[in-house]
């Protein structure tokens, strides 16, 4: 008598569960993006572009998950077992990490454009409203009277750049003299108030706490924070010698092949270098290679000599083991 | 089920709420060795893979070293003030009425429940040159955010209700008699206090301050923010550690996070040690 009613109940939920999971599972295949830090917005206004491009050309629905965070420790997530299709990240290194683990093809680089990079950004300054200190070049960032704030290179990706680009300065400034350049770096590293462990911790320590005269980011980076808050308080110096920075892409096969998604995975990163993508690219200040949408924003970004770390430093390895690994010249430099 | 399937439970064992030791037992050893042992021994075997001169250039390394340095300073000094607030919020929180009592007493367990990162950037926020406290304090000349006291401070933040926590439960069960027996033979308050009470509060308060700094010498998200991590000056180990971990050098890691766990267990033992024989200074003398 009590047994009835509840075990009809149990059969009559079962059969709603059933009938509102079914559609939704069968429809859809998703694709999990693991990408950097300050990318949330960037992807956020891509993903919906590629769904809707997909369902137009392919007829699919499908979704497109992301994960963020400092993309070092993505890629440490993707080796312990997280199953992310696609890498976008902002360091060579990490997908060469992943490359390494056999989780992205040995030959990664040569699988799409431009080092399989769709965009690229490199590194500027942010200065206090009309420039009192007068900043326009490296050099300057090393006078007694500038404080600077960037990420600490020991653990960010865009503060290895900017470390990288003021040592490829004064390589040239200094005509490769191996004792100027490193009493170079030596000062422009003291001129540091904070070391934040990110980029985002940087920014916060420059506008919200007002600390330092130059903040130092990607150019993508610092666009968006002068966007953000207020283009009349901040300018943005574009250095006329810096680094270039590729934003790398992979596509994860092993995880891909698992997850039944390889196809929309090498899609997604194809679509990447569309002119459309491209445009949504540029418009969040980064550089990009489309012919159209390079001559549509020129204004926008400043001719600029772009030193790559393959050519000065013997490539990422190289420059990571001799300069950031411990007991390498960063520590020296800054050893009391 | 009935008690009566349980053969000793009838027989001279005083009855227990929870079955069985050997069951009870059983369960606590696997939890420990899935929560403390496990990862303990990935810890270890992390440094398997180097040698003892390795270990040894890894963790006295001069940069590594000043961190220890500002790192266990700091800790000290937050651990020695938790201490004397905390007895004092523990003392108000257990022997005084006064309206939002309840409040407070929730309020101690905030920083628990709060993100570390969280109360970081707060912490930053209110005491950098611009924040409100920042600005206050600067004309005086005491610069806090970005210096080993904005490191105390957070650490004392993440800490406090260590403290609170464990002389609080230990102050409820002295009744205020005592106190009141105290001085009606004649103690003044200071003499009380120092003879009386505070004797039976130490061993809750020596724990809850070693709790309180073996717990800061670990934090990192709370102090990250407010640190300014210059070399040499204010990098804390916990950030050595993540540097470790960033480079994929997960041998140097841990090589540094055995000295801070080291120390932590030293201090711990230590701490047990001597409550054991304080205690039994306590209570086994009188007979």
């Amino acid at each position: 008598m009590t047994l009835r009613p509840l075990f009809q109940r149990s059969l009559l939920a079962i059969a709603l569960g059933a009938g509102l999971a079914g559609p939704v599972q069968a429809a859809e295949r998703e694709l999990l993006n693991s990408s950097y830090d300050i990318a949330r917005e960037l992807f956020s206004a891509i993903n919906p572009e590629f769904i809707a491009h997909w369902q137009e050309s392919q007829g699919e629905e499908v979704a497109v998950s992301q994960s963020h965070g400092g993309s070092s420790a993505q890629a440490r997530a993707i080796m312990q077992g997280l199953r992310a299709d696609v890498v976008t990240y902002n360091q060579v290194t990490d997908v060469q990490v992943l490359a390494d683990e056999g989780l992205v093809a040995e030959e990664w680089q040569q699988a799409f454009d431009n080092n399989a990079s769709p965009y690229y950004s490199t590194t500027a300054f942010l200065v206090r409203k009309d420039n009192p200190k007068g900043i326009e070049s490296w050099d300057d960032l090393a006078r007694e009277d500038v404080r600077l704030v960037f990420p600490n290179p020991k653990t960010s990706g865009n503060g290895r750049y900017t470390y990288l680009a003021a040592w490829g300065f004064a390589d040239q400034h200094f005509d490769g003299d191996e004792e100027q350049i490193r009493d170079f770096m030596r000062t422009f590293l003291r001129n540091v108030t904070v070391f934040d462990t990110g980029g985002r911790g940087a920014t916060t320590s420059f506008i919200e706490r007002g600390l330092g005269d130059v903040l130092i980011s990607f150019e993508s980076e610092v666009n968006n924070i002068r966007g953000e808050y207020g283009s009349d308080d901040y300018e943005v110096i574009v250095p006329p010698i810096s680094i270039l920075a590729e934003f790398p892409v992979a596509v994860v096969e092993p995880n891909a092949e698992r997850n039944g998604t390889l196809d929309l995975a090498q899609a997604y990163v194809e679509y990447l270098y569309s002119e459309e993508a491209q445009r949504t690219l540029a418009g969040f200040n980064y550089r990009v290679h489309h012919e159209a949408v390079v001559e549509e924003f020129a204004d926008l970004f400043p001719e600029t000599e772009l030193l790559r770390v393959e050519d000065i430093f013997g490539g990422w390895d190289e420059a990571m083991e001799t300069h950031f690994g411990s007991g390498g010249l960063l520590d020296q430099l800054q050893r009391r | 089920m009935s008690t009566r399937a349980l053969p000793f439970a009838i027989g001279s064992a005083p009855k227990r709420v929870l079955p069985g030791f050997g069951l009870s037992l059983g369960v606590s050893l696997l939890f420990i060795s899935l929560v403390l042992l496990l990862p303990m021994t990935g810890l270890f075997g992390q440094l398997a893979g180097l040698s003892l001169a390795e270990y040894w250039a890894i963790i006295s390394d001069g940069r590594v070293v000043a961190s220890y340095t500002v790192t266990i300073g700091a800790a000290a000094v937050a651990a020695l003030v938790n201490g004397a607030f905390g007895l004092l919020l523990a003392w108000v929180l257990v022997r005084y009425e006064f309206p939002g009592k309840r409040l407070l007493d929730a309020l101690m367990d905030l920083p628990f429940a709060l993100p570390t990162a969280v109360a970081g950037i707060t912490l930053a926020t209110l005491y950098s040159s611009n924040g409100w406290m920042g600005r206050l304090l600067e004309p005086l000349g005491l610069q806090v955010a970005y210096t080993w006291v904005g490191i105390a401070l957070a650490m004392a933040f993440t800490s406090i209700p260590f403290v609170v926590r464990t002389v609080q439960p230990v102050l409820e069960d002295l009744p205020v008699e005592v106190d009141e027996a105290a001085l009606t033979l004649g103690a003044n308050d200071g003499t009380a206090f120092r003879r009386v009470i505070l004797p039976h509060l130490w061993p809750a308060l020596v724990t809850g301050t070693g709790l309180a700094f073996v717990r800061s010498l670990g934090e990192f998200g709370a102090i990250i923010f407010i640190a300014g991590n210059m070399p040499y000056e204010t990098e804390i180990t916990a950030l050595m550690i993540f540097v470790r971990l960033q480079e994929y050098d997960y041998a140097g890691a841990s090589a540094i996070a055995s000295v801070v766990l080291f120390v932590s267990l030293a201090l711990l033992l230590a701490i047990n040690i001597w409550q054991g024989r304080f205690i039994k200074r306590l209570h086994g003398g009188g007979g």
